[in-house]
């Protein structure tokens, strides 16, 4: 890589950092893994031989929109758990403190690029274009997918943790293979002019506490030996439910890659102009052949694990400070405002915007159909099968029977009686 | 019509599908240059090369997974998983992912992997080499499963299973790879429908349903038991899930007495469910109780005593004096 990393140490003045940084050194044993920075907490912008190009690119209309993303999508949050907290919403994920993460490398991706999140990736929806309100349908109970993945290129929830990591590098083989069978139709038909499809690559997000899933591992190991185009995208946010990264993992998860033979790195997950330099940089190597990626971004869940989840219960509100001082919104106003990229009435519109997308939501969370268990019936399978189609069937007749005491035509209908009693024989 | 064993006629298979499907890939263990540990994929990645015969690495969970990954981008992999006792690594996969896909996308998404799996004892085999786990899969909605018993349908069924837009398990009754008999590469003809059962041999008195490995044993039990002048009708399940109970209904309406047999164990399997659904179909024409015979409740015990555990012809018989005792 050769890029010059800033360590984490210098993320603030408080000197918790250099405690917990001391802390864990002590506990690894080595020094933290430097990690790539190019906005510091501050609002300062620094630079990296690397990925300091990949910033530059960025005009001020694409850095205000990584600000407009990240606030809605806190927005949007906010209103989720409010939704959970009145009854709306069965349970809701709050991603709050993942904002650049998810927002940064999100945007890095492409419109033919696949992704396949796990369930807190409501950022990277939103920068693929889903529909917020239909992103709530499965925490509503309505669906336990919610949006075409088609539309999108951005696959559903996954909730057996890392069970859809395998799913990423199986669809990126499968890229490898129509990129192929593209190129050997481009020969045989001698079409030199013909349009190509863009390269595409799959990114697929998983967490510090999915890291230790073995589906994990078979993933990185089947990636490195097909040479797949995927980015593995941690978002290690320091906490799988109450247990801390340490138990997951003694060594950088970043460090794991080199086990693979692949390139992994880490970048400050609340800096979205280094987390899409990175991811930028990542799916270019994917999608130019050179093999996948993993990319830990070091972040922090500010919120609960989920709106169920207690966090006083195993960590110290302290630490829970430490990582607001080093906000992912805070930072990038801090820069836009010192660089007079935007102003007031910039961030009141963000502000304005937030609220409108907020009221939008609740409405449609209000109005999301209850779906009748009929298409569960349906979707079960592709193709016909008797045993569906017999459950159906009853599950019909019950159901009519029901209606028909409703009404009180039940026992006084003779004929239905006769024809319950058949069809009872 | 030709003479082959059920391993070619499942290589014979694969290749037709090779050739005639540009999507369909297989994917596993040792099933490029060594063909499979039961050579059942031989000779295939020489004609298709490594992009379609895949040589994974060793892991069942990552084989499943990047199957329903490939499937989503458009692909058919038909995986073999090498024996039946090492599927357990990749079962989150199938049960938890495959299974449910298309129904948690409301009908969005298909995966219609296939998953190939050498299944049963009497191989004289180590620890997780015989056992017979179709139960499990059965139990979880969104799996098809099927099983042939002789060449002409293993020909036919992987064929019919890469067709299928559902996601399907074929059990391979592994005991009998090398079974020979005449398959039909024109037409499937009778076995055009892999998830309906067939009838084999008709009879009067009892009815034994069974499926994969067992199918030859019951043959011989029902010749067996012709000679003591019972007429006993033998049906080949073919498909596991769906079941075929049209046909066995109409069978147990005619013979009145009907017999289960199954090497995996009965305490949950195939046949107490076929009894259950039988007793609701068929309770006024059943003479006597329905009859399991299988496995036992225990680990698939060692290759020296296996003949004890699986059941066989006098087994089968045994099963049918006491159903023609009431």
């Amino acid at each position: 890589m050769g890029a010059t990393h800033l360590p984490s140490t210098e993320f603030d003045g408080t000197g918790m950092d250099d405690q917990l940084e001391a802390e864990a050194e002590a506990q690894l044993g080595a020094p933290a893994e430097p990690m790539v920075q190019l906005l510091a907490p501050d609002g300062t912008l620094g630079s990296d031989p690397v990925f300091s190009k990949y910033a530059e690119k960025l005009d001020p209309a694409t850095l205000r929109g990584f600000y407009a993303d990240m606030a809605k999508i806190r927005r949007f949050d906010v209103e989720a758990t409010a939704l959970q907290r009145q009854g709306q919403l069965a349970l809701w994920v709050p991603l709050t403190g993942q904002e650049a993460a998810q927002i940064g490398s999100g945007r890095a991706s492409q419109p033919q690029d696949y992704i396949f999140p796990t369930y807190r990736e409501h950022g990277v929806a939103l920068t693929r274009n889903v529909d917020l309100a239909e992103l709530l349908r499965q925490f509503r109970g309505v669906s336990n997918g919610g949006w075409n993945p088609k539309d999108t290129n951005f696959h559903l929830y996954t909730l057996v943790l890392a069970a859809q990591t395998p799913h990423a590098v199986g669809y990126a083989m499968g890229i490898q293979r129509d990129q192929k069978l593209a190129a050997a139709n481009a020969v045989a038909g001698g079409e030199a002019g013909q349009a190509v499809e863009p390269n595409a690559a799959v990114m697929v997000y998983f967490g510090d506490g999915a890291s230790s899933e073995g589906d994990v591992h078979e993933s990185m190991v089947f990636a490195s030996s097909y040479q797949a185009p995927v980015v593995f995208f941690c978002q290690n946010n320091h906490w799988a439910i109450s247990v801390p990264s340490s138990v997951q993992t003694r060594i950088p998860l970043a460090n794991r890659a080199k086990g693979y033979g692949f390139p992994g790195i880490r970048v400050d997950g609340n800096d979205v102009i280094a987390v899409h330099a990175v991811t930028e940089w990542a799916l270019e190597q994917a999608r130019e052949g050179n093999g996948p990626v993993l990319i830990e971004a070091f972040t922090y869940r500010v919120g609960a694990h989920t709106t169920a989840d207690d966090p006083t219960k195993y960590r110290e509100s302290a630490e829970e400070s430490l990582w607001r001082a080093k906000d992912p919104l805070e930072r990038l106003e801090k820069y836009l405002r010192a660089e007079g990229l935007a102003d007031d009435a910039f961030f009141n519109q963000v502000k304005a915007d937030g609220d409108e997308l907020a009221a939008y939501v609740r409405k449609t969370t209000y109005d999301l159909e209850t779906p009748d268990i009929r298409t569960a019936f349906a979707n079960t399978y592709v193709e016909a099968h008797p045993l569906v189609a017999e459950e159906l069937a009853w599950f019909e007749e019950y159901s009519a029977g029901f209606a028909d005491t409703e009404t009180g035509q039940a026992k006084s209908d003779p004929a239905q009686a006769e024809q319950r009693d058949r069809a009872a024989q | 019509m030709t003479t082959m064993t059920i391993a070619k006629a499942i290589n014979e298979g694969l290749r037709a599908t090779l050739n005639n499907n540009p999507r369909s890939l297989l994917m596993g263990e040792d099933i490029g240059a060594l063909g499979g540990v039961y050579r059942v994929t031989d000779g295939l990645i020489a004609e298709f090369g490594a992009d379609r015969v895949v040589d994974t690495p060793l892991a069942e969970s990552g084989i499943i997974g990047t199957a329903i990954g490939l499937s989503l981008r458009g692909y058919q992999p038909v995986c073999e998983i090498q024996f039946d006792g090492f599927v357990f690594p990749g079962f989150n996969q199938i049960t938890t992912q495959l299974a449910k896909m298309h129904s948690r996308s409301n009908g969005n998404l298909t995966v219609p992997v296939v998953i190939r799996i050498p299944y049963g004892g009497g191989i004289g085999s180590i620890e997780h080499h015989s056992e017979s786990p179709e139960a499990l899969f059965a139990h979880t909605a969104g799996l098809r499963i099927i099983t042939p018993s002789n060449p002409h349908d293993a020909y036919w069924m992987i064929q019919q299973a890469v067709d299928c837009q559902d996601p399907v398990i074929v059990f391979e009754p592994k005991r009998r790879y090398w079974l020979k008999g005449e398959v039909d590469t024109e037409t499937p003809g009778a076995s055009a429908d892999p998830f309906k059962a067939h009838v084999l041999r008709e009879g009067t008195d009892a009815t034994v349903v069974v499926y994969g490995p067992l199918v030859p044993v019951a043959l011989a039990a029902a010749e067996a038991a012709a000679e003591d002048g019972h007429s006993v009708e033998v049906i080949d399940l073919r498909s596991i899930s769906p079941i075929d109970f049209d046909t066995v209904t109409a069978s147990v309406q005619k013979t009145g007495r009907l017999i289960v047999a199954h090497e995996a164990p009965t305490f949950g399997g195939i046949g107490g469910e076929i009894a259950a659904r039988i007793s609701e179909r068929a309770f006024h024409s059943l003479e006597a109780p329905v009859i399991r015979v299988g496995g036992f409740h225990m680990p698939y015990p060692v290759a020296k005593v296996e003949e004890d555990y699986l059941p066989d012809i006098d087994r089968i018989l045994e099963a049918l004096d006491r159903a023609l005792a009431y």
